[in-house]
């Protein structure tokens, strides 16, 4: 009897070491500094994004603080930095006051990413950045437009937050091609700091009621388009597919890729959220022994229209609610 | 002896108003100068145009004998003129030296420790019982109204007006304060003395100037103009009408039924248990020195301070009555002490501080109509002679006398069964005493029982058939009849018990 | 008559400001009155005015309430519009199918949030004499973020037909929804102006809440009840917000108009210490600041200086609106009258002033 108790015991003992060391060895400990998910649908599916991708099925031990305060973020980097994360991950809420979470991670050992927001150091101060070039995207959308073939180009330029990076870079798109004489800015306006539907539309009801010739809407965020075409709207103007005002709007929201589906709009650029698989594969590649990139790294995002857009593309690469297939939001 | 300030055809207009014709006054070195007359007689006008508040529209004012012309009040702080208000214009929860120092040196930079010595010199020479490191609000009224004071004679003030500097203070500190307007006078102060308190003026001023309706009426010496007279050329008329009162009063003493009976009533505010009843179309009165518990009393019953125990019964019923609006319902009201803090509501018109008290017991889903809240408002405004440009003026823009009138027609308006009136003559001209306390008496007569609270003892003689000693926050006792003089009541309050 | 006076110069500044900026805009294109039928639809300038300050006319009018009754302002109502819509769009959502009992229901319970968030601030500030700017600047800094968790995380979409027509327009109704809610909120408000003490009750606690006390009048639930009303109005604001813009975005939705409430309040001629107010002003207030907003567009200020434009020009009307500035412009009017005509006279502003000498002092003695 206590024989038979002795050797079970010892199976079970050894069990234990076995699957012990299977779930505790290859685990990269990772920390992640980024900004509450209540600050926009953007962050939401971005934090979403994380939690999926650095998860312990992915072989990570990843640790994650969201908040919009900056020294509450750089307290919790330092926090993780004295942990001993493998690698850290920050997208900074304020773009300086970074230096000493930067030197000390430097001084444990630990990999710093930043990620769609950078911080303003020198690029020899982390590994490298994943951000969105906003640059590229106004270009796409430029280069989009000018395919059209339209008789002429008269331009509502809807700004975002003015002096911020996403208004800087597609906006700059729209600028550069009306100096080359190829688009003409009838009306230039803004959202203000909230990217506001309301003032987008007071730009476009401004525009009408100055009796302007126009036939592209350019707006810096689908919330800005969607108040842009309300006013068409209730002005009897056509827009989309068939209609006499092209919509282009940015950050593939759902419903603006399902109003584009819809040929209710005309075209949507992509901002994407999803940082998270491409940092994974470059940890996973610098595990085996690969080098990691250096410096700013771009994602590379997508342009849809009326012909290019996909169910996959809304399902996989959208953001926020989707209102369902065929559905358009006024 | 030498003028200081000498004023002479002195005139000053309102819209539709002449608030000042032809006025002359004279202030000499060294002398106490009262400045009498009723409410709207023009004292304030002419005050503001001495301090340079009102810019006069003719006459002219010598100061040292050259003439001078105000622009503002600190063009008249720049000739020595300083003022110091009823309502002490300091502030409250800065300490004593920098109330006296603050706000005077072209310096931005101040040196704590200079000013400090300073405060304590000036306190000390003024004889001024106060620490210059004490906060001011921690200081009695009459001591703040004495560093207001002395403020303004640091700041070389030659000519001193006081503008009801006593009406808060009770009769030890009126001394204190006299003491140091002598002290004043002395240095060469001249100082020009308003209020309402006539044995104040014989007891301290030099000389005396009336107005009357905006007109100089004459400039007397003290010593040489009796009160009576003084009171008669006040109003225009001699004083019939107070024996009148008297008359009226002992046709009133009767008793009917308790209306109001409390047992061990006491408040928050300190006041200690007491008992207390009122009968039917009785006038009785709290009377006692200032912080006696008199107020404290008034509002007890009134539950305007917490009630905190007590047995009441309303017309022989038990009631509770834990906030003012249950005593409302019970056909109580209450005339505050405070006519700015607790009665008007000062940005409304007068026909909405006449109506108030009704409305609230009519209720918040029962607004009057604006034509019936006119109608009650007019019958009031011509029942107590309010003077008022129209139903609709701010109450604020009226003056105290009328304010005080506005209070009382919003309770009447509720026919109440109990009236509290706690100090409802303060601050009023006489004129409108005397018609308050002939209102007193016809209530009375048509059996509303009122208790009635007044500083001045020879008012409180003439209405009340009953009086209640306060002091120290309890009964002291109570008086009624043939025992109802002057001399029982000092008796009473002096610890001597009542007598009987 | 004075007080006429007074009241007519609280309307006369943003009535004068509002005149002047059609002015601009009337030298700018003289079609800016025409109205066209589109879609069935009025169409033009003043429609547009209309629709696009709903939300603020509405919320103005809370805030001159709060602003009487408790001399201070909330700053939470932007966001509790945001919370109250988003329990409006969970509602709707949650529904098989969406009817107009559902949308009716779901406003309702909308309202009740509002209730409950008005009882919040309230309790703050009238309980615990939390200033009212601390007291609902708790839930300025977390509302969103309970609105964001409302929403489930997702900024959910209102794309239904009912929903829609209450965000634009009803076929066979000319006017936009939006519009028509307004002016029966306005027109429910003045009704409750009218049968209730409201107005009485809230100045005299603003203007002095001892003597309110000791005339009855409880001061604590009546600045309960002004926070609750604007409770009511955060949820309406809300609502009309929320179906405008199709789907609720809990992090933009109705951001900074605060700001613009309070402001529609002061230019209103309504002191922000409290006391006596005047909805009419306030409502002239927040239509002023639309008219101001697309002023501006259609002068087509660059997009950089638009803001400070904006600004500028709310200083100056500021400083015209100010104590300061009313009493120069009394002392000029009287200069100028007596110029011109030998007759002194002076405003109404400056008889409160001239208490002691004005006509109701003088002749006190003649009944004695």
């Amino acid at each position: 009897m206590g024989f038979a108790i002795k050797r079970i015991l010892t199976v079970f003992v050894l069990l234990l070491a076995v699957t012990g060391l299977v779930v505790a060895a290859p685990l990269i400990k990772v920390g992640i500094v980024n900004l509450p998910p209540e600050e926009s649908g953007y962050r939401q599916a971005n934090v979403e994004d994380m939690n999926t991708v650095f998860s312990k099925a992915n072989g990570y031990d990843a640790r994650q603080t969201n908040t919009g305060d900056n020294s509450e973020q750089i307290a919790a980097a330092m926090g993780y930095i004295r942990d001993g994360v493998d690698y850290l991950l920050i997208s900074a809420a304020n773009a300086s006051g970074w230096d000493n979470v930067l030197q000390s991670a430097k001084k444990a050992g630990v990999i710093v990413f930043l990620f769609d927001r950078l911080i303003q150091t020198d690029p020899s101060n982390y590994q490298a950045a994943l951000v969105s070039d906003m640059a590229t995207e106004g270009e796409m959308a430029v280069n989009w437009l000018l395919s059209q073939k339209l008789p002429y180009y008269n331009v509502i330029l809807i700004r975002g937050q003015l002096g911020s990076a996403a208004e800087l870079g597609r906006s700059a798109a729209v600028l550069k091609a009306r100096d080359a004489g190829k688009l003409k800015i009838v009306a230039d306006g803004t959202g203000g700091d909230s990217w506001s539907l309301e003032e987008a539309r007071k730009v476009v009801e401004a525009a009408i009621a100055a009796g302007k010739d126009f036939n592209v809407i350019y707006a810096e965020n689908d919330g800005m388009a969607q108040g842009a075409v309300q006013a068409l709207d209730a002005a009897g103007i056509t827009h989309g597919k068939n209609g006499k005002v092209k919509i282009i709007g940015f950050d593939f929201n759902r419903f603006a890729l399902r109003n584009v589906q819809a040929g209710y709009w005309d075209c949507d650029v992509q901002c994407s959220p999803r940082q998270a698989a491409e940092i994974s594969s470059w940890i996973k590649a610098h595990q085996t022994g690969k080098p990691l990139p250096k410096g700013i790294i771009y994602q590379k995002e997508m342009l849809v229209d009326t012909s290019t857009i996909t169910d996959e593309i809304i399902l996989k690469m959208g953001i926020n609610a989707d209102p369902g297939k065929g559905v358009i939001t006024r | 002896m030498q003028n200081v300030l000498e004023m002479s055809g002195i005139c000053k207009s309102f819209p539709g108003v002449r608030a000042l014709h032809n006025v002359s006054f004279s202030l000499r070195k060294g002398e106490v100068h009262a400045l009498m007359g009723e409410n709207g007689a023009g004292k304030s006008t002419l005050i503001k145009v001495i301090t340079g508040v009102y810019e006069k529209d003719a006459g002219q004012i010598l100061v040292d004998g050259k003439a001078i012309h105000f622009r503002s009040p600190q063009d008249a702080q720049n000739f020595g003129v300083g003022a110091v208000y009823q309502e002490i214009m300091l502030c409250p929860n800065l300490t004593v030296a920098e109330n006296l120092f603050i706000g005077r040196g072209q310096h931005a930079l101040v040196n704590w420790k200079q000013m400090k010595e300073k405060a304590a010199q000036l306190l000390r020479s003024l004889d001024i019982p106060a620490r210059p490191t004490q906060q001011l609000s921690s200081c009695s009224l009459a001591v703040q109204q004495m560093i207001a004071i002395a403020r303004a004679i640091d700041m070389n003030c030659r000519i001193l007006i006081l503008d009801e500097p006593t009406s808060s203070l009770d009769e030890e500190e009126v001394q204190k304060l006299f003491r140091l307007m002598r002290e004043l006078k002395a240095r060469g102060v001249g100082i020009i003395f308003v209020t309402h308190f006539l044995d104040q003026v014989y007891e301290i001023s030099d000389r005396i100037t009336v107005l009357r309706n905006g007109e100089f009426i004459g400039e007397y010496e003290a010593a040489s103009l009796p009160q009576f007279e003084l009171v008669s050329k006040m109003m225009g008329k001699a004083l019939d009408d107070v024996s009148q009162i008297k008359k009226e009063k002992s046709a009133s003493i009767q008793r009917g039924v308790p209306v109001y009976e409390a047992v061990g009533l006491s408040s928050t505010a300190g006041i200690k248990p007491f008992d207390f009843t009122i009968h039917k179309g009785e006038v009785n009165g709290f009377i006692g020195l200032l912080g006696s518990g008199r107020s404290e009393a008034a509002r007890a019953i009134y539950a305007a301070d917490k009630v905190i125990g007590g047995e009441v019964k309303v017309n022989g019923k038990k009631v509770k009555i834990r906030e003012p609006m249950h005593a409302m319902k019970l056909g109580i009201g209450y005339l505050p002490e405070d006519r700015k803090s607790d009665g008007i509501i000062a940005d409304l018109s007068v026909r909405e501080n006449i109506i108030l008290a009704l409305q609230v017991l009519k209720g918040f889903f029962k607004p009057f109509s604006r034509k019936q809240a006119e109608v009650f408002a007019e019958e009031y405004i011509k029942s107590l002679s309010i003077k008022t440009a129209s139903t609709s003026t701010p109450v604020k823009s009226l003056s105290g006398g009328n304010q005080q009138k506005v209070i009382i027609a919003r309770w009447l308006l509720t026919h109440p069964e109990y009236l509290i009136l706690d100090e409802p003559t303060r601050g009023i001209d006489v004129g409108t005493k005397v018609e308050i306390q002939k209102l007193v008496l016809k209530l009375a007569r048509e059996g509303v029982s009122i208790t009635f609270i007044s500083s001045e003892i020879e008012e409180m003689l003439r209405t009340c058939s009953r009086l209640i000693v306060m002091k120290d926050r309890e009964i002291a006792g109570e008086l009624s009849g043939e025992n109802m003089t002057e001399r029982d009541i000092m008796h009473v309050i002096a610890g001597g018990g009542t007598k009987s | 008559m004075n007080k006429m006076k007074i009241r007519n110069y609280q309307a006369f500044l943003p009535l004068l400001v509002l005149a002047i900026l059609i002015l601009i805009n009337l030298l700018k294109g003289a079609d800016y009155f025409s109205i066209s039928i589109i879609n069935g639809a009025l169409y033009g300038n003043i429609p547009n005015i209309l629709f696009g300050a709903s939300e603020l006319v509405i919320l103005a009018i809370g805030m001159t309430l709060v602003t009487s009754s408790s001399g201070g302002q909330d700053i939470s109502v932007g966001v509790a519009a945001t919370i109250t819509s988003s329990v409006f769009v969970r509602v709707v959502l949650n529904a098989h199918e969406v009817t107009l009992m559902t949308v009716l229901g779901a406003f309702l319970v909308s309202c009740l949030v509002g209730i409950a968030i008005g009882a919040f601030n309230g309790t703050l500030v009238a309980i615990f004499n939390v200033q009212p700017m601390v007291a609902t600047l708790i839930l300025f800094t977390a509302g969103r973020s309970i609105a964001f968790l409302i929403d489930g995380r997702l900024s959910p979409i209102l794309a239904n037909r009912i929903t829609n027509q209450i965000g634009s327009v009803i076929p066979g109704v000319p006017v936009q929804t939006p519009i028509l809610l307004t002016v029966v909120f306005i027109l429910l408000f003045s009704i409750l102006l009218k049968i209730t003490n409201l107005k009485l009750y809230a100045q005299c606690v603003g203007i002095n809440q001892k003597a309110a006390r000791l005339n009855g009048i409880n001061p604590v639930s009546v600045k309960l009840l002004t926070y609750i009303i604007l409770g009511v109005c955060s949820a309406v604001a809300g609502f009309i917000a929320v179906t405008k813009a199709g789907r609720h975005d809990s992090v933009n939705l109705l951001r900074f108009i605060e700001m613009d409430a309070i402001l529609a309040v002061a230019i209103g001629g309504n002191a922000l210490s409290g006391g006596k107010f005047s909805i009419t002003g306030s409502v002239i207030g927040a239509y002023t600041i639309e008219v101001l907003n697309r002023t501006l567009l259609r002068l087509e200020v660059g997009t950089e200086t638009i803001k400070a434009f904006k600004a500028v020009f709310i200083i100056i009307l500021m400083i015209f609106a100010s104590p300061v500035a009313r009493g120069t412009a009394a002392k000029a009017a009287q200069w100028i009258r007596a110029r011109f005509t030998g007759i002194v006279r002076l405003p109404a502003s400056k008889k409160a002033e001239a208490s002691e000498g004005s006509k109701a002092d003088v002749s006190v003695e003649k009944e004695v």
